[in-house]
């Protein structure tokens, strides 16, 4: 059970470190803090003073919490008082309407039968008039015990959590829907791969727990996914960083062009992201035989004496998928570059002029860089997990399984698992590594990204 | 590049002294301006004015800046050739390829351009179309539904919860946005296994609205969004509230009519992952598969239906391109916002 291999031991080490680090950390601020709140005493008197003030502070507390419950308490009978009072009232004022409803029927059918008569008349009308008072008077009775005056009863006199729900109730109505949903499709699918991912489950019997078992299997036996992992950290390494930089720089290079020009760039360079399968031409550009251009152009100025089998020869695999994400990369990121870059404040442009920047590597450094640093981090973070998450055009180009695993990347042997052999918890072991390398490649960037403008 | 355009200002022609070349191009503007019947400011009519102002503001937006030298210039604009081929040759390729008849598809040396156009891709694609089990009508309507009801959706509920999180503080909005921004952080591929097992105990396994629903909750939509939509004066808001509009009325009708680009780039951000979504593995009926799905069947066929796969290829890529086209400048606005901290 416990033969560990050297990766999990390593990786649980650096957990283990990284934990205590922080744990330390922590303990540590606090002790700074405290000795420089008196900075005059020495370590004994300041542990004294520090127990000291955990005490008050635990009794205060305390104190306040009696306090909350004895008011709760008082609040609570209150309101029960004036509910029975309410209760009463709406029980009285129902008999009187009723009465009342009688009498009126009485005097209307007098009424009808003899319409003639101004006297009677005069009577219906004041006895309508009469019973609708009494409706009114029941009605706000009624709503006095309503569920709604209940709940903001409820909310005004708990903490200020609770009136703070009740105010503002109506953004609640307005995110609610989102929330639901977010939750449902986002939140509750990471925990479920979570916990997922320390059983053995298929789909059709209840799971069972296996603990540790199916990350060991990935990380011993699973000689495919080390494959995968290596291929994926391969692109993920070469087209992350290159697609980021061209995002930026042709976003930086458009951005020179006059309006017109700078729509019509725009849309060549997105064009095929937008596109959808149009990816797949590559296929035809790349196929094994001499009818593929890439093949007809080598051939025919005589680099190749024979056509090259592109898609099935595992050398050129990869280069191939990563030449068609990098080709399809210029995604979200690369808009948003165009937009942050249109944004910058012209007038900066004319003072660095006047300042002495002669040329546009510095003004790109000095004035424009640190002004879209804000979109930079948006870019990054569409672009790391765009790249982390190729597996459509690795399956579409090279085929699922392709030839020796050559373009297999961790989502395509999670889509594997998944939905071909059926293994979910396996596959949760490895949606859950994919997960955590995909949201600590983010942050680790971010960070980075951060220090760089400052 | 930018240079051989530019255009003088009235006041540059004063202080210095001009080369003749710049003489005569300030000359040709002058008679550009003469032919609107323009001299003076003062004696024009309001449209011309309009007009005249126009393109004063381009002229003064054209001025040269210092730090260009013409080598940049022209280096930038090799460059853009160079890459903006590399980016459009796939899909040039695919538009002449779908009229090209059977002989040219399959000439040695292959050529881009199409010699004698044909319509024969298209003609074989109907027939195709035709034979199939499943009526291709059913097929387009399946995408068109789902495209339909997963972008309006979307619109409308992520912007609902994008206004409160984008205005208001509350309880709880600090954690959602958080988590919002944390899930643009993995693709959604990571949780394909448990949403299946969501989809299937909820009964939307085998229905357009697996995918429809998921769609309506994206959160790079609400990002978008709530990043947008920080940027509407208080003031507005406030006013409404003096006005008597409750929550939902202010959104609806002070914050919806102002953030219009911002719908549109999500309108366009979701239209497209819709239009070429497949059905993957939520939708296994034949009948309920999307436009996508049957044709990537016909791609898949090989090299015998290279052409029809073209004609394919060109359809499904047009639609989101013109709707790109058509709302592009609103997205670029959208985008402006979208920093993250």
């Amino acid at each position: 059970m416990f033969d560990f291999s050297p990766t999990l031991y390593v990786l649980l080490m650096i957990l283990f470190a990284t934990a205590s680090f922080f744990i330390i950390r922590k303990f540590n601020q606090r002790r700074k803090r405290f000795a420089s709140k008196y900075p005059n005493l020495s370590k004994n008197e300041r542990l004294e003073r520090l127990k000291q003030e955990r005490l008050e502070l635990a009794q205060a507390k305390k104190d306040m919490r009696k306090a909350i419950k004895a008011k709760k308490a008082e609040w609570k009978a209150e309101d029960k008082k004036a509910d029975e009072i309410a209760r009463a009232n709406v029980l009285a004022l129902k008999a009187e309407v009723k009465e009342s409803k009688a009498e009126f029927e009485k005097v209307k059918a007098e009424y009808l039968a003899d319409k003639e008569n101004p006297e009677k008349e005069a009577l219906y009308l004041e006895t309508m008039k009469k019973h609708d008072r009494l409706c009114q008077k029941l009605r706000i009775e009624k709503e006095r015990i309503s569920l709604l005056r209940r709940i903001e009863r409820w909310s005004k006199r708990g903490g200020r959590l609770r009136r703070e729900l009740f105010i503002k109730r109506q953004y609640y109505y307005l995110v609610t829907p989102y929330a639901l949903l977010f939750i449902l499709f986002t939140v509750i699918p990471v925990a479920m791969s979570l916990i997922l991912s320390f059983t053995y489950f298929n789909l059709l019997e209840f799971p069972s727990w296996v603990g540790w078992e199916n990350y060991m299997r990935l990380f011993v036996d699973d000689k495919v996914f080390i494959i995968a992992i290596r291929n994926t950290l391969i692109l993920a390494v070469i087209t992350g960083p290159l697609s980021y930089l061209s995002a930026f720089v042709f976003a930086w290079l458009i951005n020179e062009l006059r309006p017109k020009l700078r729509a019509f760039m725009t849309l060549i360079f997105y064009a095929p992201s937008i596109s959808g399968n149009v990816y797949l031409v590559w296929k035809l550009i790349f196929s094994s035989d001499m009818y593929g251009y890439a093949n007809a152009f080598l051939l025919s100025y005589n680099f190749i004496d024979e056509p090259i089998l592109w898609l099935q020869d595992p050398k050129y695999i990869i280069w191939i998928i990563m030449l068609v994400q990098l080709w399809l990369s210029l995604g979200v990121s690369f808009l948003a570059f165009i937009a942050g870059l249109q944004s910058v404040n012209r007038e900066l442009y004319e003072a660095g002029a006047i300042d002495g920047i002669k040329n546009r590597w510095q003004e790109l450094w000095f004035i424009t860089l640190p002004q879209m640093k804000s979109q930079l981090m948006f870019g990054a973070v569409m672009q790391i997990t765009s790249s982390l998450a190729i597996a459509e055009v690795a399956t579409q180009l090279a085929g699922f399984p392709s030839i020796e695993y050559a373009g297999h990347t961790i989502i395509t042997h999670l889509m594997d698992y998944g939905s071909l052999r059926m293994e979910m918890g396996y596959a949760s072991s490895i949606a859950t590594i994919l997960f955590f390398m995909m949201i600590g490649a983010n942050l680790l960037v971010r960070k980075i990204l951060r220090r760089v403008g400052s | 590049m930018a240079r051989e355009k530019m255009h003088i200002d009235d006041d540059s022609l004063r202080d210095q002294k001009l080369s003749k070349a710049e003489i005569k191009r300030a000359r040709r503007q002058e008679k550009k301006l003469k032919k609107f019947g323009i001299h003076d400011e003062a004696k024009m009519g309001k449209i011309e004015r309009f007009f005249y102002l126009q393109q004063k503001k381009r002229r003064i937006k054209r001025k040269k800046r210092i730090s260009r030298s013409l080598g940049g210039d022209i280096a930038l604009a090799l460059v853009l050739a160079l890459f903006g081929a590399f980016s459009a040759y796939p899909l040039v390729y695919t538009i002449f390829a779908a009229f090209k008849p059977l002989n040219e598809l399959f000439i040695y040396p292959p050529r881009l351009f199409v010699q004698n156009p044909t319509l024969d891709n298209f003609t074989d694609l109907i027939m195709l179309m035709e034979e199939s089990w499943v009526p291709f009508s059913r097929y387009f309507f399946n995408t068109i539904f789902i495209t339909l009801a997963g972008t309006v959706g979307h619109v409308i509920i992520a912007s609902m919860a994008a206004y409160p999180l984008a205005k208001h503080k509350f309880p709880g909005s600090k954690i959602l946005f958080a988590l919002v921004v944390y899930s643009l952080m993995f693709a959604p591929q990571v949780t394909a296994t448990p949403s299946y097992i969501i989809f299937s105990t909820i009964g939307l396994i085998d229905s357009p609205w697996a995918i429809i629903i998921p769609a309506f909750s994206s959160s790079l939509g609400l990002y978008l969004m709530k990043q947008f939509m920080s940027d509407i004066p208080m003031e507005l808001i406030e006013s409404a509230k003096i006005d008597g509009a409750n929550e939902f009325q202010i959104y609806w009708r002070v914050v919806m009519p102002l953030v219009k680009p911002a719908w549109l780039t999500l309108i366009i951000l979701l239209f497209q992952r819709l239009w070429n979504n497949d059905g993957g593995t939520y939708i296994y009926s034949e009948q309920l598969k999307p436009l996508s799905y049957a044709l990537h069947q016909i791609v898949n066929a090989g090299v015998g239906r290279a052409g029809t796969a073209s004609a394919v290829i060109l359809i499904m890529m047009i639609v989101p391109i013109t709707v790109f086209i058509l709302s592009q400048t609103q997205i670029i606005e959208t985008m402006a916002h979208s920093g993250m901290k």
